[in-house]
Formats: structure tokens, C-alpha cells, sequence
């Protein structure tokens, strides 16, 4: 059992999310830092399916209520087990009645705890991610919460310390063209692989809103609805794009002019407002 | 066919029906690797759990051609609709139609749940005739409220949950529209057929 005593702007528990069910509706949702999440359930021997909490922005206070095993990656926080400075991105034992303490990650946004056995929260249709979108899964996390441990637990971990490299806040995301990059004139996709952009505060799971240069269409008409995926690149009108994450509606009817590649999602998962972005044609 | 990133490709159709039959094809016979289908008004989003390869671009062209569907297990389901809506009258009127032949014709159609999308439940159903097609509203609610029967261009639908929304809403259901307990969870899913029956 984990106590929940401070959970900063917004601190969820999620894991690898829900698949299968866009067509109802229902949206993948997850940790938007996959790599993160799954590297701290590697750290203390998770299946990799177990729930993480994901912290936005620092200001998680937990309490264990019994001996775990924890591990802390992603947006590096400083944090503190009962006011000491405790590891990130390595294995971690709190003591019965120790706090675990997290700080304004200085680069980055979301910071992952594991615990080893995972959140043992009830799943919903799969998974026990909170989606922001729709409101399905548990509710953002409360002070006050108390989270059962689970038994997702597997081989006991041999790794002492993973060597990560820290987000940058200054990162180049590989993109390919979207389905209906041909909607826009051919300036659009120079600007928005060869300008900087900047991550806008109306950013969340959802997605991240930029600002730049504006992007023109080529094509004035109505797209009917279609599919979306984490990473698409949406153009609205108003010719600002938004970049989805993990808690992206399932269809979205203005045109995706890029993509970012899957392994670059992390990376953007760690954006936060002010932080500048590139993007480069995928190889 | 539209490559859409690298892990999804986008099959583009001419209609409807041919959104349907891939949809239903795509469920019977998965990609290897197959995480989710989407089908949209025009589309059908297949999502992967790797890159798309050349055989999968071939696999979902041979899909291309809408095989007779017929055969697909559809089940009917039937919602209970109080006629009461805040437009009803206005529907009525841009139909040209008295209300109470306006529900008639709306209690006879054969509906089908072509594909959903605005949030968790919600089924955008085809089979309204032309003349049944009303534009959204100009100005939308900010307040629908869960189980509100609309209509909208070619399509009609409920509202699963409380939300905003544009739709000309002629009714309500107290149907549950979605329970993430309940097998399955969606009342109306891509594929279903919908008939209105009015309750008092």
C-alpha cells in the first residue's frame, strides 16, 4: 500500500493503455513517456504491463506502508526519501513509513514512479491508465489516495542503475509526411521541418500545442473525420499545429500534414510550455 | 491506401458500405500485429504494433474491393425514445413534416452504426433519407445532455454522456449507452443496426 500525501499540478496512474477499442470511442491513453515507464518497470522487475504513477511537473508525495521496492525515471526531479537525496533511474527500497518526495523536475515534465508488483488500482476495459480525454480509468490521483500494490511482479531485477540520458529541452523529433501532408502548400512542410517551434502552456496528454510559423493549406474544403494516432501533427485553421499524445481523441477532422516517428513520442511526451522543438525529415 | 506514420496505415473508400466491409473484413482476418481498426466516414485507420510493410499495404488493396458483407453478424438493438427533444419542432418544420409524422418516419428507419469517434458510445448512424437531413444547429449547445437523440446531415445519434454539442435534438433515450462493465461495452458499435421506438 503507497499513500498518496501531495500530487503536484497532476500525477495519474498509467500503464501500456487500452487497445482495441478505438472504434467505440475509447482511446489508447497510457504513460505519454512509454520509455520511461517501461524502464522503470524494468527497474524493479515488473511484468510490463504493471500501472506506474506518472507525475506532471514535480510535487508527488508519497508514503510507503510497507517495505517496496521503487524506482524513479524520466523528467529528473530531485527527490528526497524522508528529506535525503534518494537515486533516479535505479532501484530504490523504501522502509515502512518512509516519504518519498518529488521536486520541480529542472528539464522535462513527467516523472515515473514504479513499484514493484505495479498500482494495483481495478482496470477498466484493460488497463488502469487514467485517460484525461474521456474520463475513463482512475480518477487523477487525490492526497489522501490509498494504492494497493499489485503482484505483477517478475524476475527480481538485476540492473543497479540504468544509464539514461536526461529530456532535452531543446529536442529534434524525426517526422514523415502525414496522410494529407498534399492539403498544404509545399512551404508548409519546409516551415514546419526547417523553423523552431514553441511548445504553448494549452499543452497536456491530449496534445501539445506549437507555435510558428503558420501553415497554409493548399485545399480549402472540409475533411470528413478520419483516424488519428499519438504523434499526428493536426493543422486547424488557424494554422497552429497540434502535435497528439497518448490521450489523443480516436479521429480528428482537420488534416495531419507529419507524423512524428514512434520512437521520438517519448521525446515529445517531455515537452513542457516555453521548451523549443525541431523537426527533421525521418531518414 | 495512405501511409500514416510508422506504425499505421489509412485505407481510403468511396463509401460507407465499403468503410463497413473493410471494417468487418479487418475484424475477421486481423494484420499480424493489429492493435486497432478506426473506421471513419471515408477511412479506415489500421493501427500496428510494428512498421507497415509491402505486404500489408497488398493485403488491405485486396480489401479495396468491398466483398459482400451479408454475412456479417449484425444484431439489432432497439432504443427507447421519448420525443420531447428541444428541436423537434424546428426539425419538424425544416422537413416540412408535422411532428407527429416526423417521429413516425423516425420510428420506421433501419439505422446502422457506421462508425463512432466523438467520445466513448457514441455511434454515428447512417440511414436517414435525404430528406430527413437537417443541418447542425448554428450556434452549438454547450450542454447536451447523456442519452439526447439528434440529428445532423446524414447522420443521427445519442449522446452517451453529458457533453457539448451541435446536433438538433429531437429526443431521449435511458438507454445505457456505454458500461466499461458491461460485455460490450458500446450499446451501438460500428456495424450495428438501430431502430427508435417511441416510449410515452
Amino acid at each position: 500500500m503507497l499513500t498518496v500525501l501531495a500530487c503536484g499540478p497532476l500525477a495519474t496512474v498509467q500503464d501500456r493503455g487500452r487497445h482495441g477499442w478505438a472504434s467505440i470511442g475509447v482511446t489508447t491513453s497510457g504513460a505519454a513517456d512509454r520509455s520511461a515507464a517501461d524502464l522503470a518497470n524494468r527497474l524493479v522487475g515488473n511484468d510490463p504491463a504493471a500501472a506506474v504513477l506518472e507525475a506532471t511537473a514535480g510535487g508527488l508525495r508519497v508514503r510507503a506502508e510497507r517495505t517496496l521496492l521503487v524506482a524513479l525515471t524520466g523528467a529528473p526531479a530531485a527527490a528526497r526519501v524522508d528529506g535525503r537525496a534518494a537515486p533516479f533511474n535505479a532501484p530504490l527500497t523504501l522502509a515502512a513509513g518512509q516519504v518519498l518526495e518529488l521536486g520541480m523536475p529542472p528539464v522535462g515534465l513527467r516523472t515515473y514512479l514504479a513499484v514493484r508488483g505495479g498500482v494495483g488500482v481495478p482496470a477498466v476495459l484493460g488497463s488502469r491508465s487514467t485517460d484525461t480525454l474521456s474520463g475513463l480509468g482512475p480518477a487523477p490521483l487525490r492526497a489522501g489516495d490509498r494504492l494497493p500494490v499489485g503482484t505483477l511482479a517478475a524476475a527480481e531485477p538485476n540492473v543497479d542503475v540504468a544509464p539514461v540520458r536526461p529530456p532535452s529541452t531543446r529536442p529534434v523529433l524525426q517526422v514523415l509526411p502525414g496522410p494529407r501532408h498534399d492539403w498544404f502548400e509545399p512551404a508548409a512542410w519546409t516551415a514546419l521541418t526547417t523553423q523552431e517551434w514553441t511548445v504553448t502552456p494549452d499543452s497536456n496528454r491530449v496534445g501539445l500545442r506549437l507555435s510558428g510559423p503558420r501553415l497554409t493549406r493548399a485545399r480549402a474544403d472540409e475533411l470528413p473525420s478520419e483516424g488519428l494516432v499519438p504523434g499526428a501533427m493536426q493543422v486547424p485553421p488557424d494554422g497552429a499545429p497540434v502535435l497528439f499524445l497518448t490521450d489523443h481523441p480516436v479521429t480528428g477532422g482537420y488534416p495531419v500534414l507529419a507524423v512524428v516517428a514512434s520512437a521520438d513520442l517519448s521525446a515529445a511526451a517531455q515537452l513542457r510550455p516555453g521548451d523549443l522543438v525541431t523537426f527533421r525529415p525521418a531518414r | 491506401m495512405l501511409p500514416y506514420g510508422d506504425r499505421a496505415l489509412l485505407v481510403e473508400v468511396a463509401d460507407l458500405a465499403a468503410v463497413a466491409a473493410v471494417r468487418g473484413a479487418l475484424e475477421r482476418a486481423p494484420l499480424p500485429g493489429q492493435r486497432d481498426v478506426v473506421p471513419a466516414a471515408r477511412t479506415v485507420l489500421v493501427v500496428l504494433d510494428r512498421r507497415p510493410t509491402d505486404l500489408d499495404v497488398a493485403a488491405l488493396r485486396r480489401l479495396d474491393a468491398p466483398p459482400p458483407a451479408a454475412d456479417e453478424a449484425t444484431r439489432t438493438v432497439e432504443l427507447p425514445v421519448v420525443f420531447d427533444g428541444p428541436d423537434l419542432a424546428e426539425v419538424a418544420a425544416l422537413v416540412g413534416r408535422s411532428v407527429p409524422a416526423l417521429v413516425a418516419a423516425l420510428t420506421t428507419l433501419e439505422l446502422t452504426v457506421a462508425f463512432g469517434g466523438f467520445a466513448p458510445g457514441f455511434g454515428y448512424l447512417t440511414g436517414l433519407p435525404e430528406d430527413l437531413h437537417v443541418p447542425r444547429r448554428a450556434t452549438p449547445r454547450t450542454r447536451v445532455p447523456a442519452g439526447a437523440v439528434g440529428l445532423a446531415g446524414e447522420f443521427a445519434g445519442a449522446y452517451p454522456r453529458e457533453s457539448p454539442g451541435g446536433w438538433q435534438l429531437v429526443g431521449r433515450t435511458d438507454a445505457v449507452l456505454f458500461d466499461v462493465d458491461r460485455d460490450p461495452p458500446a450499446l451501438l458499435a460500428p456495424g450495428s443496426r438501430v431502430r427508435f421506438r417511441e416510449v410515452g
